[in-house]
């Protein structure tokens, strides 16, 4: 197993505290979960623990980027992406400032608290924000990656962090682009378009697959917003089937940005979504959740299979 | 800061006519918030004709305000003209399509600081920017304007509660309390009870004083200004429609565009047409 994406996340942010005096961070009385409290501890003059008071949080650091500081804004992602989001929208977005928020818990990553904790419409809230870029790692690398994206990108930055250990994917040093996705893995029969923990299980659903002589590409999006258009359209056509796969709802997600990109090109691949169907989750283990709400390897093959039948 | 009886007829006379320029402008567009604008007029005019350092808009050690009321941004404007930060002849372009002069303030008319318009969330960003600017070592103070309506929204009370933590002696928020929000009064639609206990129970330095006397309040903002170690509310009592006797006190002026004989009425109590 690699590592804990809230680990990396929290390290990264504390180690460009040190290139950034800019850089501010913000809290919700969740550091310890979120991992800000790394920054809190080296930094102490430059945290704010906001209180569970998550609109005056965002609003807090929508002041602070106004005078130049460079905020980032930490707690669970449903919360930041329910409880802030007038303040991402009125002031963050709509005033262009220099804000990043960070959603600690994406999906059903904190998964024994259940449905209320778990963040499955996130995606859909912030990428319909202009200005505001959506951001999704898959591993501890494309996490360093984005965090320092974060901090140098000048605007409204939105990340997608879990709460859940991803195994590793891309070698240390890496060059990632923003806007820009990333073929995983080569194949010609259908492409799977996937971001965070279900770049992985794609992944195994390609060795699944490949077994039945079924050959999959994967392609990890990294980015909802901007989306790498190109790649996705050139994927769709040289395969000729699609599947999306996301830990969020099907509807307005990463899938629908991808069947957006699709629609526009005039790409009339069949398209699979595997995501949560318009649904509530529940309580239980992390796999068990991933499992039942058909985010697992078994899934991902099943909706590859369905597309390619309907070629 | 010294407010000589000369100075303080000059902002006289300059409120006045703000008051006939944005009911003008309010009329002209046939939409806009008459009501709050109204009431609001000596506390903005105040702090951008005579108390606020803004050199321009763009000054990293300028004053900032945040106008949480944001539909009082005819006003705003106003003030913004005679500061030199906007065309002189821009009032007549307010709410049209492609003026830099929108419902609720815009990033991209000089001289915001802050976008606002949805109520409840503009005290927690000027609390950013006081603590941001107190980190940068700048003197630059901070203004919250906030309705008394806008009171109702959760959000207020969340950035009541963590200026005073953080101490910012440079944030001075202000309650254009003029007792009447858009359904009818406030005692009728959602009380606000012992306003200053309320504040004061927060950890605000509370003062009261007369919201429509220049005098008095340049002296509540003295006495902001002197005050150390936490954030100073002044709830100034005002009266909704200020200035216009059949708008006072009604509700029915909170967003209601100006028809011609109205707008003849107004007018004449304001001293003449434009």
């Amino acid at each position: 197993m690699g590592k804990s994406i809230r680990d990396v996340y929290g390290e990264t942010l504390a180690e460009l505290g040190a290139e950034y005096p800019d850089i501010v961070v913000l809290d919700a009385d969740l550091s310890g979960s979120t991992k800000s409290k790394v920054f809190g501890q080296r930094y102490p003059e430059r945290f704010f623990n906001m209180g569970i008071a998550e609109s005056d949080m965002v609003s807090c650091a929508a002041g602070l980027a106004s005078v130049g500081k460079i905020p980032f804004a930490n707690t669970f992602t449903v919360f930041l992406t329910t409880l802030g989001l007038i303040a991402a929208r009125a002031q963050v977005c709509y005033g262009e400032m220099n804000v990043k928020l960070a959603g600690a818990y994406c999906g059903m990553s904190d998964a024994l608290d259940g449905a209320t904790h778990h963040a499955t419409e996130d995606i859909a809230f912030m990428r319909v924000l202009p200005n505001m870029q959506v951001i999704v790692p898959s591993d501890a690398t494309s996490t360093r990656w984005a965090t320092r994206y974060a901090a140098e990108h000048r605007g409204p930055v939105y990340l997608r962090l879990s709460r859940s250990e991803y195994p590793d994917l891309y070698p240390q040093g890496t060059a990632f682009e923003a806007g820009k996705g990333k073929i995983v893995r080569e194949g010609g029969d259908a492409v799977v378009f996937a971001i965070g923990i279900m770049v992985h299980k794609a992944l195994q659903a390609a060795d699944m697959l490949q077994a039945e002589g079924i050959s999959l590409r994967v392609v990890d999006l990294l980015s909802v917003k901007p989306i790498d258009r190109d790649l996705i359209v050139r994927c769709a056509r040289e395969t000729g089937a699609v599947v999306c796969a996301e830990e969020h709802q099907i509807t307005g997600g990463a899938g629908s940005a991808v069947a957006e990109v699709l629609a526009w090109a005039g790409v009339g691949a069949p398209t699979e979504f595997v995501g949560i169907q318009d649904t509530f989750t529940e309580t239980g283990k992390y796999d068990d959740l991933l499992k039942k709400y058909g985010l697992d390897a078994d899934s991902v093959a099943g909706a590859v299979r369905k597309a390619i039948a309907r070629k | 800061m010294e407010l000589s009886i000369d100075r303080q007829r000059e902002l006289e006379a300059l409120c006045l006519r703000f008051r006939r320029e944005v009911l003008t402008a309010i009329h002209k567009a046939q939409s806009g918030h008459p009501g709050g604008s109204l009431s609001v007029c000596e506390i903005l005019t105040l702090l951008y004709q005579h108390r606020m350092h803004i050199s321009s808009p763009d000054d990293p050690e300028r004053d900032r305000l945040v106008l949480c009321k944001g539909h009082a941004a005819p006003m705003l404007y106003r003030n913004l003209i005679e500061k030199g930060f906007l065309p002189a002849d821009c009032m007549d372009t307010l709410r049209q399509l492609g003026s830099s002069l929108q419902g609720h303030p815009s990033i991209h008319t000089p001289g915001v600081d802050m976008p606002s318009g949805p109520l409840g969330i503009g005290l927690a960003a000027a609390q950013g920017m006081a603590l941001g600017l107190r980190m940068n070592g700048s003197k630059a103070r901070v203004y919250a304007v906030l309705g008394d309506g806008e009171l109702d929204e959760g959000a207020v009370w969340e950035a009541a509660d963590s200026a005073p933590k953080f101490r910012l002696d440079n944030l001075c928020a202000v309650v254009d309390y003029n007792k009447v929000q858009l359904d009818g009064t406030i005692d009728e639609i959602m009380p606000l009870r012992d306003l200053e206990a309320k504040w004061r129970d927060f950890g605000w330095h509370v003062i009261r004083c007369d919201g429509h006397d220049l005098r008095a309040l340049n002296k509540a903002f003295d006495g902001a200004e002197a005050f150390k170690g936490g954030p100073t509310v002044i709830i100034a009592d005002t009266v909704k429609g200020k200035g216009v006797s059949f708008m006072e006190g009604q509700a029915g002026w909170h967003g209601k565009a100006i028809d011609d004989a109205n707008y003849e009425k107004a007018m004449t109590e304001l001293g003449g047409v434009n």
